[in-house]
């Protein structure tokens, strides 16, 4: 929210990440789904990448990794990937490659009956 | 004649101080921040860092390379370009989000409610698309429970009058259908595929905006083991609009950062997001000191990650819809710097 180029921009260039660019969006989703503190996240992602943690924020290094492990990548005109992992698809791997649930995941293959999922977290009383 | 540098207010506007007038204010800053927290004030090597940053002559300012944070993006678009999905692809694709969030522009859980199943359509249609994660969130707003927005009798009018009981019990009152509302959005955001709850502004209204918020925070963690669920401040201190109200036995008027940490933690949320509100008449410099003194105990009790506000008027970014850029980027590396925060 806010003016991008003075809000969202600027906090991504002075300390962000980098998001999908880079593994922020899997630091990220350690931190919001599992409470994991900023360097315990970095070190477990680093992990499961066989990254070192000072690669993580390196798109160079990321753009490769992404590709290898059907993380999905951002398309810039004329590099684009219909033939590879992106939005849920590349959900699923990252699941798979972090050894975390992701819930769109597991509605996505609860809906589409792709085997059998985890057993869901449901509230109670809910139909 | 002493050189001046170009530095900016907390409006935003520019202004010129020499070095010494940019380390006086750092250290009143700290200063007045940690008599009102009771805090240990920021130590000489800490005020020093932060003069180099305030005297720097450079547009824009950085971490160092490998001392990157997770930024989260509370509120990711501004509505004013195609869908709200297309905004959240641009937030991911186009300005390097770590995470996101989907939200309605009435940003509160007492609106969304009535609108949850065209929201929780729009979280599952953007969940197919997107790969970062992405959170739903809105605010307590415990205010919009009293009249004429809601059914309860209007507190903020019943305590000017004296009828301070009648005051506490409709507070207490509108935090039962506050929490049953965020508790009614989670649920319909879980069963479509979203991978947190952001309740933004917690303690907007006082201490049972806070209660409500802590209250909700418990029962979905009860019921979604796995959901993500950040918690984010209104205000350094919690303001004590009922006064008597507590959370497992201690009273959350007039709780600090630390104290507001520690409430969060113990309701099971997954991130917090202490919030320092700017005085726009002080230097950027005051208000950053200021800040990073009433946030700094939080992080060495820390067992979650720590995501300091650091939107337009909080957290030492001037109070302007169009914040300066040099004045943003010092603000969002010394937080990262002097605190060691988990992001933003």
């Amino acid at each position: 929210m806010g003016d991008p180029l003075g809000m969202a921009c600027s906090h991504a260039l002075a300390s962000g990440m980098g998001g999908m660019r880079s593994a922020g969006d899997l630091v990220g989703r350690l931190q919001m789904t599992r409470g994991m503190r900023l360097q315990d996240a970095k070190a477990y992602v680093a992990g499961r990448l066989g990254v070192a943690i000072a690669d993580l924020a390196d798109p160079i290094v990321m753009h490769d990794v992404r590709r290898d492990l059907g993380l999905g990548r951002i398309p810039v005109q004329d590099l684009t990937y219909p033939a590879h992992a992106g939005g849920i698809e590349a959900k699923f791997r990252i699941a798979e490659v972090l050894g975390i649930p992701i819930n769109s995941v597991d509605r996505f293959r609860e809906c589409a009956g792709l085997g059998v999922a985890a057993p869901r977290q449901r509230r109670s009383g809910a139909s | 004649m002493e050189h001046r540098v170009r530095t900016r207010l907390g409006d935003g506007s520019s202004t010129r101080m020499t070095r010494a007038e940019i380390r006086a204010d750092l250290i009143a800053g700290s200063e007045i921040g940690a008599r009102r927290a009771k805090a240990p004030p920021l130590e000489d090597h800490e005020i020093g860092h932060l003069v180099d940053i305030f005297t720097s002559e450079a547009r824009f300012s950085a971490v160092d390379m490998g001392a990157e944070v997770v930024l989260s993006f509370d509120g990711s678009g501004n509505l004013d370009a195609g869908t709200r999905v297309d905004e959240l692809v641009g937030y991911q694709n186009h300005l390097g989000a770590d995470t996101l969030e989907l939200y309605a522009i009435d940003y509160s859980y007492k609106a969304v409610k009535t609108i949850l199943t065209f929201e929780a359509q729009t979280m599952k249609n953007a969940q197919f698309g997107l790969i970062a994660p992405l959170q739903y969130g809105a605010m307590p707003d415990l205010g919009r429970y009293s009249m004429p927005d809601g059914p309860i009798p209007n507190w903020a009018e019943l305590l000017p009058q004296g009828r301070i009981a009648e005051a506490r019990e409709a507070q207490v009152e509108a935090i039962e259908h506050a929490v049953a509302d965020m508790v009614y959005v989670a649920d319909g955001m879980w069963e479509a595929g979203a991978d947190g709850m952001d309740f933004d502004t917690a303690g907007a209204a006082g201490d049972g905006d806070l209660l409500a918020a802590l209250t909700a925070v418990e029962k979905i963690r009860g019921r979604y083991p796995g959901y993500g669920i950040e918690l984010g401040m209104a205000s350094e201190c919690t303001l004590g609009m009922h006064g008597e109200l507590t959370y497992r036995g201690e009273r959350l008027a007039g709780m600090w950062p630390k104290d507001q940490l520690r409430m969060a933690q113990a309701a099971g949320a997954t991130i917090f997001g202490p919030a320092v509100n700017v005085n726009t008449t002080k230097s950027v410099a005051w208000n950053v000191a200021r800040a990073c003194t009433l946030i700094k105990p939080c992080m060495e009790i820390a067992e979650i990650p720590v995501h300091p506000n650091v939107g337009m008027g909080v957290g030492g970014v001037p109070m302007s819809p169009y914040p300066p850029v040099d004045a943003t980027s010092r603000v969002s590396r010394a937080l990262v710097d002097i605190l060691g925060c988990d992001g933003l």
